[in-house]
């Protein structure tokens, strides 16, 4: 099955249903391996425990970041209304810090925000591009209508034969080669 | 559904017919995919000469100043804030689509929401328009809304509403869209993998930031979008609470009032949901998704249509009962002035639009069929609109000197801007539904029957 300049990225099993799919995901979590994923459509409920997936650090970031916002808000309006050219206002003293919690809110929620995002970029992975899920064309399927379940030739449990069983245990009958297409770049 | 259960009714099918993941992906892509049809061009120049009047009105009120505007003395906020308070009111339906009726587990959501939040973006960057225009020279605008450093050495005033509106609908708008994009991510996969043309691959691709569907970036994607809609639930609120606030702090008859900040956000919703339901009436006929925008899903929006009025109709009781009760000669002045005075038209045309027609609503019949609700949602976007003037023109051209009292009327360049801002949020939407997919077909796979494991997992 090996071409020569095409390197073996790893082995997909592809799922109709989501039952299969979760059951699959579990033999492969407990059969160790640590550099698989799960390809899907729409996001499949369960589908994390099955993986044995721990839960998203992002909101201890989006509170974080939250917090340093209205932080922020609150210090600058402090230093521009009482310190660097204090204006007194409708008779209200210059640390009028009641007046100032809108926009510290809003500045809780524009950080917050824009951690979030971030944070999410970069635990997804976003703005990579390349993947053999690409090269070997199964990517319009996961993105579209069936579920992939991905083994990474680099982990090191990995072999094609034990890794295929794995696959067929669960239910499979579509399972195919995924490469990394090299010779494209030349 | 049969009719003979005896038990609560059971929620009608998001997605009408047989409907498969591949079929909902053609269904939806369809209209982005083929090339613009000859109806998309005839609408679209429909709604050219409305942009383009924008643009006229827009340039020469800057290159003649805002003279060119019916405000006058007492005047000095008149048609351009009505339109700014109206098209920010109008985006926030697409907010509470997308973000509360997430967090409230509305699956029926799923198909409008993509569509909404589209709306959301468009109008605020509609509203934008005439803040910006009013200050005479957009371009020196920054330094008088934001707190940058100048050559007078002097800092905005954080202590003002109109500041505080600056962060709210600069945030606003932003999350909107961050909030938009993430939700988009996942159907640009799509549109990528369907695309045939290498540039179009090459374009969706780069847009969807290479989404791969792993499960690894779903676990935290949708982690992250439950911490977008729970950031977004109290940013829309305060947003048009902060919009209020512009008025309420003030000390004019008719605005100092404590119940501004909830009857804003009703209002808002309200008269968003008149016009999500406006035009996606129009869109999926256009494009043929009345299976998956269903008139289940418009009898849903309604019931949030008749509960927002009732909720504005009890707000516009209070005010005129505070007015009485407070016994404040001017309060009372201003709302025996709005019901009898010179806008009198204004008034009774608002309270018949909002309050007393929304009540045939409460037909099933006429709630979930198109030609009896359409006249219905469009009277309430009119009636909304004139909810501001009203408040805003009434409470101006009579406060606490006599003397100092004269009428509005617009001029043609506040008509020009107001009528072409809708050619400018119909042109952002046109070019939408020509470029994106209108509905989230990711989302909406997820809440099909069979979609999801059968049991033990749901979390």
């Amino acid at each position: 099955m090996t071409d020569s300049g095409r390197q073996l990225a790893g082995i997909i099993g592809l799922y109709d249903d989501p039952d299969s799919l979760i059951a699959a995901a579990e033999k492969v979590r407990d059969a160790g391996y640590e550099k698989w994923d799960c390809h899907t459509p729409y996001p499949v409920h369960g589908l994390d425990a099955a993986m044995g997936l721990k839960p998203s650090p992002l909101a201890f970031l989006c509170l974080g970041a939250g917090g340093v916002g209205a932080g922020a808000a609150m210090l600058m309006q402090w230093w521009m209304s009482a310190v660097d050219y204090p204006v007194r206002i409708g008779g209200k003293p210059f640390f009028s810090w009641p007046a100032f919690v809108p926009i510290a809110f809003e500045l809780f929620v524009l950080f917050a925000s824009l951690a979030t995002m971030g944070g999410m970029l970069v635990l997804c992975k976003l703005g990579t591009w390349a993947s053999p899920l690409h090269d070997s064309g199964v990517m319009a399927e996961v993105t579209t209508t069936r579920h992939g379940v991905v083994l990474n030739a680099d982990d090191p449990k990995f072999d094609e034969e034990s890794a295929r069983a794995l696959l067929e245990e669960a239910g499979c009958d579509d399972i195919r080669l995924l490469y990394e297409n090299v010779e494209e770049e030349a | 559904m049969s009719d003979a259960t005896a038990t609560l009714p059971e929620d009608p099918p998001l997605v009408q017919g047989d409907i498969t993941l591949q079929k909902l992906d053609d269904d939806i892509s369809a209209p982005y995919e083929a090339f613009p049809t000859k109806r998309w061009w005839i609408a679209f120049l429909l709604v050219q000469p409305l942009a383009i009047a924008f643009l006229v009105c827009f340039v020469y009120t800057i290159g003649a100043g805002i003279g060119t505007w019916g405000n006058n003395a007492p005047v000095g906020w008149g048609w351009a804030i009505t339109n700014f308070v109206f098209w920010i009111g109008i985006g926030h339906a697409g907010t509470l689509i997308s973000a509360i009726l997430y967090l409230l587990r509305q699956k029926w959501r799923t198909g409008i929401a993509r569509f909404a939040e589209a709306m959301t973006i468009f109008a605020v960057i509609c509203a934008l328009q005439f803040p910006l225009i009013h200050t005479g020279r957009p371009w020196l605008a920054a330094y008088w809304l934001l707190p940058l450093p100048n050559s007078n050495n002097i800092w905005v005033n954080f202590r003002s509403p109109l500041l505080w509106d600056v962060f709210a609908v600069s945030t606003y708008g932003l999350v909107s869209f961050l909030f938009w994009y993430t939700g988009l991510l996942p159907d640009l996969a799509i549109a990528r993998d369907r695309a045939k043309h290498k540039v179009r691959k090459l374009v969706y691709g780069i847009m969807s930031l290479g989404w791969k569907g792993s499960n690894r970036a779903w676990s935290h994607y949708e982690k992250a979008y439950l911490l977008f809609a729970g950031l977004s639930t109290p940013l829309v609120l305060s947003v048009h609470s902060v919009v209020s606030f512009d008025f309420a702090v003030s000390v004019v008859p008719g605005w100092h009032t404590t119940i501004f900040p909830p009857y804003f956000v009703a209002g808002a919703i309200f008269s968003g949901f008149a016009m999500v339901a406006t035009l996606i009436i129009i869109m999926r006929k256009y494009f043929k998704l009345q299976h998956v925008i269903t008139n289940d899903h418009l009898d849903v929006m309604n019931r949030i249509v008749i509960a927002t009025s009732l909720m504005v109709g009890y707000a516009y009781i209070i005010e005129i009962f505070i007015a009485w009760y407070g016994g404040v000669t001017f309060e009372r002045y201003a709302f025996i002035n709005r019901a009898l005075g010179p806008y009198a038209w204004a008034y009774w045309l608002m309270v018949t639009c909002n309050v007393i027609l929304p009540q045939l609503l409460w037909f099933k019949k006429i709630r979930s069929t198109v030609k009896y609700l359409y006249p219905i949602v469009i009277l309430v976007n009119l009636g909304m609109w004139l909810e501001r003037f009203v408040i805003i023109i009434t409470s101006l051209t009579r406060d606490y000197l006599p003397s100092s009292w004269d009428d509005f009327a617009p001029s043609w360049v506040d008509i020009g801007l107001l009528v072409g801002s809708f050619g400018l949020f119909l042109t952002l939407l046109l070019l939408f539904c020509r470029f994106l997919p209108t509905v989230a077909m990711a989302e909406t796979k997820a809440v099909l029957p069979g979609s999801q494991p059968s049991g033990g997992h749901h979390d």
